[in-house]
Parts: C-alpha cells; sequence; structure tokens
C-alpha cells in the first residue's frame, strides 16, 4: 500500500476505535437519569408521600405481634431493619424457648418489607411457607417465629 | 442513600424505573446500533491487517464480518429474548474486544507462519480455533441466559457451586502432569484434541458462593463478635468457610506457581468483604496480610523472586532463563508503537513471547499505539462500569455483590495483565478477557457477562408489584384494644417506647432504660447493613462514645 494511505487508514482506525467509546459514552449519558431505579423516584417521593401519609396508606407502618408472650407489641416502621431474636440488642426481643438468639431480619427494600431468617435453629415461616431466602412480607401475613406470630399492619 | 424515614414509605411507582407509567426503554436498538458499529470497527480491522501484510483483498472479508455480526446478532436476539431489560452497552463492549482480539490472533497467525516457511517448518494458526471457541463461548451465553431465569436461584446452590468451585482448582494439581501439564504449568485439563483451564470455571463458581454466603452471614459478621481493639470481629465459626475457602484456593495457587490468578481471587474477595460489611477493617486487614504474603513468597519461591528481579529490571535479566525477555519485548513493542502506533498488520507484535496470550495488549499497544490501546483499556472500563451500575441499581443484596464481584473481577484482571505488560507491577500469567486466545477463558468470561447481563436485566426491568401493590386488600384493622401507636417523633424516631401494659421486654431489650433508647437514634438509616442499628444498641449499652452510629442524644 502507498504510504500515504497506510497513514491515513492507521489514523482513520484509531478515530473509529475512539468514536466506539465516545458513542458508548453517549448511551451512559442518555441512560443516566433513565432506569437507574436511583435516580427518578426523587421527584415522586416528596409529591406522593402526603396524601399517602394523611390518608392511611396502603403500605406497612407497624409490625404488630399477634401470639405468643409479647401478643400486643407493636413498633411502628421506620425504614430501618427490624432484628428479632433473643439477644438483648435485637429490635424486638423474644422471650421464647423456641427463637435463636439471631432469629430473623425484617428489612425495606424499595416499598416493601422483606423477612430474612438469620440461621435460626428452629426456622422463620411466612405464612405456611418456610423462609429459606428474603421473601416479601405482604400486609396482614403471619410470620411465626417460635411460639411468637408478628404480622405487618399499615 | 436517603430514604423517606416517615412511617410507611414511598408510593409503590415511585421505586420502579418507569415513574411515567409507560413501558422503560429496554434500549435494545441501541444495543443492536453499537453491534454494528463494533462489526464495522473489527471488519475495517481485518481489511487493514490483510492490506498491510499483503494478503489478497477478497470478498471473504465481508463473510467474515457478516459472520461475526451474524453470531452477535444471534446473541443480541437471545438477549432481547430472555433479558430485554439488560444494559444495552455490555454486549456491544464485549463484541468489540472479541473482534479485535480475533483479529489480532489472526494477524500474529500471518506472521508467525511467515517466521514458519522462512525455517521451514509447518505452522497452524490458531485464528481458526479461536473463532469455533467464540461460537462455543456465545452458545454457553445463550444457555446461561436461558437457564438462569433469576440470579437469586443461584444462591440456593451457593455451597455446592463453591465445592465444585475448590475441587475445579485443585483437580489438574491432582491429576498426572501428561494430562494436566502445558508449559510448565499444571492448571490444565486436556481432552484429546482441546484443553481447558478449569481454574477459569472455579472463579465465577467461587465468586457466587462467596457472594451469597456474605449476604447471609453479613449481619453476624457486624453484630455478633468480640470487639477488639475498637472493631467488632466476627466470630470464627461465621467466618470459617470462607477463610478455609480463601486459604484452600490461595494454597492450590502456590503449590501450582499460578500468581496471576491468586492475585485477582484475593482481590475480588477483599472487595467482597468490604462491599458486603462496609468497613474499611477489612480492607486493611487484608492488604496487610497481601503484604505479608508478597514478602513471604518472596523469599520462599525463586519464581517469585525471578518475577520481581525481571519487573524492577527486565534488561538486566534478559539473557537469563525465565528472565525479563518477555516483559523486555513487550516494552521494546509498546515503545515501538509510540502514540499512534505503526498501524494494523505494520508491526512486528510476534516478537514478543505468548503474543496472542498474555501479551496480547502489548501487541495491540504496538500496532495501535497509545492512542488505540487507551481506547481498548476505555472499553474495558466501560464494561466494568456498566456492570457496577447494573449491581448498584438491583434490588436485593446477592445481585448487588455478586455483580459488583464479577465487575470487579473483570476489571481487576485487566489492570493484573496491563499492569504486568506495561511493567506497572511485576508479570504474572494471566490473559485478558475477550482478546487473549484461550477457550476456557473465553468461555468463562461468557458466562459472566451473561450473568451480568442478568443482574442488569433484573435491575432495569420494572417491578411487578407495583401494579399489583394498591389492588391488594386492607386487611381490617382487629383487636381494637390493643396498644396505641406512638406516632414517631422527629426524624429518625422509630420504636415507640413501649407501652406499659405490654409483657416484659417487649421491644429493643433497653425498653426499661430511661431516656431515649438507643433504637431511637437519629442516626442515619442504613437500608444495606442491617445491623447497624443493632450495633448501635450494643454500643449505647456497654456505655463505648465516640463511633458514628452512637446516640447523639
Amino acid at each position: 500500500m502507498p504510504e500515504l494511505v497506510v497513514q491515513l487508514t492507521r489514523a482513520g482506525f484509531l478515530a473509529l476505535l475512539w468514536l466506539f467509546v465516545l458513542a458508548a459514552l453517549r448511551v451512559v449519558r442518555s441512560d443516566l437519569y433513565a432506569a437507574s431505579g436511583l435516580k427518578v423516584d426523587v421527584p415522586h417521593f416528596r409529591k406522593k408521600p402526603q396524601p399517602q401519609k394523611a390518608g392511611g396508606g396502603k403500605s406497612p407502618g407497624k409490625l404488630v405481634v399477634t401470639h405468643g408472650a409479647l401478643a400486643g407489641t407493636r413498633i411502628a416502621l421506620d425504614g430501618r431493619p427490624i432484628l428479632i431474636g433473643r439477644a438483648d440488642d435485637s429490635t424486638l426481643v423474644l422471650d421464647d424457648d423456641y427463637a435463636s438468639t439471631r432469629h430473623a431480619r425484617l428489612s425495606l427494600r424499595g416499598n416493601d418489607w422483606y423477612v430474612e431468617d438469620l440461621g435460626s435453629t428452629n426456622g422463620t415461616y411466612l405464612d405456611r411457607a418456610k423462609v429459606t431466602a428474603p421473601l416479601r412480607v405482604p400486609l396482614g401475613v403471619p410470620i411465626r417465629i417460635g411460639k411468637t406470630v408478628i404480622e405487618l399492619r399499615p | 442513600m436517603n430514604r423517606p424515614l416517615g412511617v410507611g414509605g414511598r408510593e409503590p411507582e415511585a421505586a420502579t424505573t418507569n415513574p411515567g407509567g409507560a413501558a422503560p426503554a429496554t434500549r435494545r436498538g441501541t444495543e443492536l446500533l453499537m453491534l454494528a458499529f463494533a462489526t464495522v470497527i473489527m471488519t475495517s480491522a481485518l481489511v487493514l491487517v490483510d492490506a498491510n501484510q499483503e494478503q489478497e483483498l477478497t470478498l471473504a472479508i465481508v463473510w467474515y464480518g457478516l459472520a461475526y455480526l451474524g453470531i452477535f446478532a444471534a446473541a443480541h436476539l437471545a438477549v432481547r429474548r430472555w433479558a430485554p431489560y439488560a444494559d444495552p452497552l455490555i454486549l456491544p463492549c464485549v463484541a468489540l474486544l472479541n473482534g479485535i482480539g480475533l483479529v489480532m490472533i489472526y494477524r500474529i497467525d500471518l506472521a508467525l507462519a511467515e517466521r514458519a516457511t522462512q525455517v521451514g517448518r509447518d505452522f497452524s494458526g490458531v485464528a481458526p480455533r479461536q473463532v469455533l471457541w467464540t461460537v462455543l463461548a456465545l452458545a454457553l451465553f445463550l444457555g446461561v441466559l436461558t437457564v438462569i431465569k433469576d440470579h437469586r436461584t443461584l444462591t440456593r446452590y451457593s455451597y455446592t457451586f463453591g465445592l465444585i468451585g475448590l475441587v475445579l482448582l485443585a483437580l489438574p494439581a491432582a491429576l498426572p502432569s501428561a494430562i494436566s501439564e502445558v508449559n510448565g504449568a499444571k492448571v490444565w485439563i486436556k481432552f484429546g484434541f482441546f484443553s481447558l483451564q478449569p481454574g477459569e470455571f472455579a472463579k465465577i463458581l467461587l465468586l457466587i458462593f462467596f457472594a451469597s454466603f456474605l449476604v447471609a452471614k453479613r449481619d453476624l459478621f457486624t453484630v455478633a463478635g468480640k470487639r477488639v481493639l475498637g472493631v467488632e470481629l466476627p466470630r470464627a465459626r461465621d467466618l470459617g468457610p470462607i477463610i478455609i475457602a480463601a486459604g484452600v484456593c490461595l494454597s492450590i495457587f502456590v503449590l501450582q506457581k499460578d500468581l496471576g490468578p491468586a492475585l485477582l481471587f484475593f482481590g475480588v474477595v477483599l472487595m467482597l468483604l468490604y462491599v458486603a460489611t462496609e468497613r474499611f477493617i477489612w480492607v486493611a486487614v487484608g492488604l496487610s496480610m497481601f503484604g505479608a504474603g508478597c514478602v513471604l513468597a518472596y523469599s520462599l519461591f525463586t519464581h517469585v523472586e525471578q518475577r520481581v528481579a525481571n519487573w524492577i529490571d527486565p534488561l538486566e535479566t534478559y539473557d537469563e532463563p525465565g528472565g525479563g525477555y518477555q516483559v523486555a519485548q513487550a516494552l521494546f513493542g509498546l515503545g515501538t508503537g509510540g502514540v499512534m502506533g505503526t498501524g494494523l498488520g505494520a508491526g512486528r507484535p510476534e516478537t514478543v513471547p505468548e503474543a496472542n496470550t498474555d501479551f496480547i495488549l502489548a501487541g495491540i499497544g504496538e500496532e495501535l499505539g497509545f492512542i488505540g490501546l487507551g481506547a481498548v483499556l476505555m472499553v474495558y472500563l466501560l464494561l466494568g462500569m456498566r456492570g457496577m451500575r447494573g449491581a448498584l441499581a438491583v434490588r436485593d443484596t446477592f445481585g448487588k455483590l455478586l455483580g459488583g464481584g464479577l465487575a470487579f473481577a473483570l476489571v481487576m484482571q485487566v489492570f493484573v495483565v496491563a499492569g504486568g505488560v506495561t511493567k506497572l507491577i511485576p508479570m504474572t500469567g494471566i490473559t485478558s478477557p475477550f482478546l487473549s486466545y484461550g477457550g476456557s477463558s473465553l468461555l468463562a468470561n461468557y458466562i459472566l457477562v451473561a450473568l451480568l447481563l442478568r443482574i442488569s436485566d433484573a435491575a432495569r426491568r420494572p417491578q411487578p408489584q407495583a401494579r399489583q401493590r394498591p389492588q391488594q386488600q386492607q386487611p381490617p384493622i382487629a383487636e381494637a384494644h390493643t396498644v396505641m401507636v406512638q406516632a414517631p417523633s422527629g426524624g429518625g424516631t422509630g420504636v415507640p417506647a413501649p407501652d406499659p401494659a405490654a409483657p416484659s421486654r417487649p421491644s429493643n431489650g433497653a425498653g426499661a432504660a430511661p431516656g431515649p433508647g438507643p433504637a431511637t437514634n437519629p442516626g442515619p438509616p442504613a437500608p444495606l447493613n442491617g445491623a447497624e442499628q443493632a450495633n448501635a444498641n450494643s454500643k449505647a449499652s456497654s456505655n463505648e462514645p465516640g463511633t458514628e452510629g452512637e446516640s447523639k442524644a
């Protein structure tokens, strides 16, 4: 090939490579605010939660112990995870021989509360199903831990 | 990560990716466009190589280009079908890297064939085999994408994966050298006409194991354990499996004299620990262990000493067996390329040993120069970035850890190999993902990409619950006689003071304590680290002030 063509193609190919990188960066840029799940909710949570609080929305607002020694206890949910177990530093301290020291954990992901078993001896049950992986907890569905039953209420 | 603290959280749609209710863009069109662009680059690279090597320019090149586009279009269609919301950039970046790698391998084949004919020997190129491996790898990619519909199912088999990974790692060392040794490295399993490096697959399996193990035990790490020097050390039984697995892996690598994977593996485990626990102490402990290990390895193993000597001055050990010849040749190549490179097909990358595997980056640096090598590294960076982004946006902790770990493993591998070639760090034998010749590396990396796509698909997919939620029946408020709920006062007030009527120790364990209990700390909510709150509790009860989670009251 003539020298000039070699030089031109050499530079041209490098330009092509960087064009690809730039095109990819354009995609990244256009993608920054969409479809991330991180950014989009900012304008929303200013608008929406207000009527929700007033009208008593449908998302869980408290955790209620329905059976067991602690029946009647309520814990307001504020977004922080709830540790359940016999350990003194749990959020809900169970006095239950069938519960483990660190039995289960409820945590908020997005708008949903998930129950997670922390390797307990006797297991955690959501309704009738044994909790092996984090499971979403719908409103009013009982979670059984030893002799204690809790559920989420609005 | 500020969450609204009030009761109830956000509206259902708020967390989804489509605020307007319209279907979010899947961006598959963008992906196809970028794939076409990658094809153009790959085809023109092929044309340039052939032109500069004075090969006949035939229509065959067009067919190669079309075939390349065809196989990636098939991958694209599969993504469209089985992971429609996956990241639009991951596949094109992989396609470009793979294409450049194929062209470079073909180009080095040409040079080696020429050299072989001069000496009068037969030479069979490896490029056709690499094409075959690419097709196989894409088939595997499709397989993974179709079989694993949800990355969370992987957690069910975590211990199995961990065990298989360890066995795969140890297998070549245990097998007789006749079927496991190639060029002095006992990391292969030979099956007649082809051979595999099981370690490449073990990497991914072990990563899955570590990620799901850490997700399961994360809380115990930070909650239960002794405090030493102000740091909560996890109990041995919680940390045991990971220490055993990591120790076994590292010792296997050391026994196999395979330093690159050991470095990679160590880095990835450290990163996973850091991401899972959010404690910098792990990085500090890991790095100091790494430093100690380096000193130990340096004094114990001659090959480590040799590598370091080659790194400090490759020219001094240039003539020694196993000396700095390789690194020096790579540096000469990079120097020849300079800023603009010699042009594709116009350099002499074959003078670098292992030019199509470990030192392929040196060949690219020679023919495309600093600018071209920079572009290639940028593509790697984009790939890693998109993987990390998927990991950040995905909702489940396992996905976060796995995605982050996979993306980090990819970037770390590039760092180790590029650093070795450019003499930033001592050279360790490791392939550059997607570029280098090597079936196992390609297969394993395509599995990795399939998992990344799966995670990014889960991250960007609109949540189905968003539509179901509003229809859900609100249960009647039963038990009207039960206690009043104290409204949370102020920002972070979480657990109300226990009602006196409630039985003993109703909540928090500190319910009887006067003043604001630890649970009412106005500390930052920690959605990821569930142990934070309980942690603050234990700190408060043991009266050790001065930590961030401490009560400000």
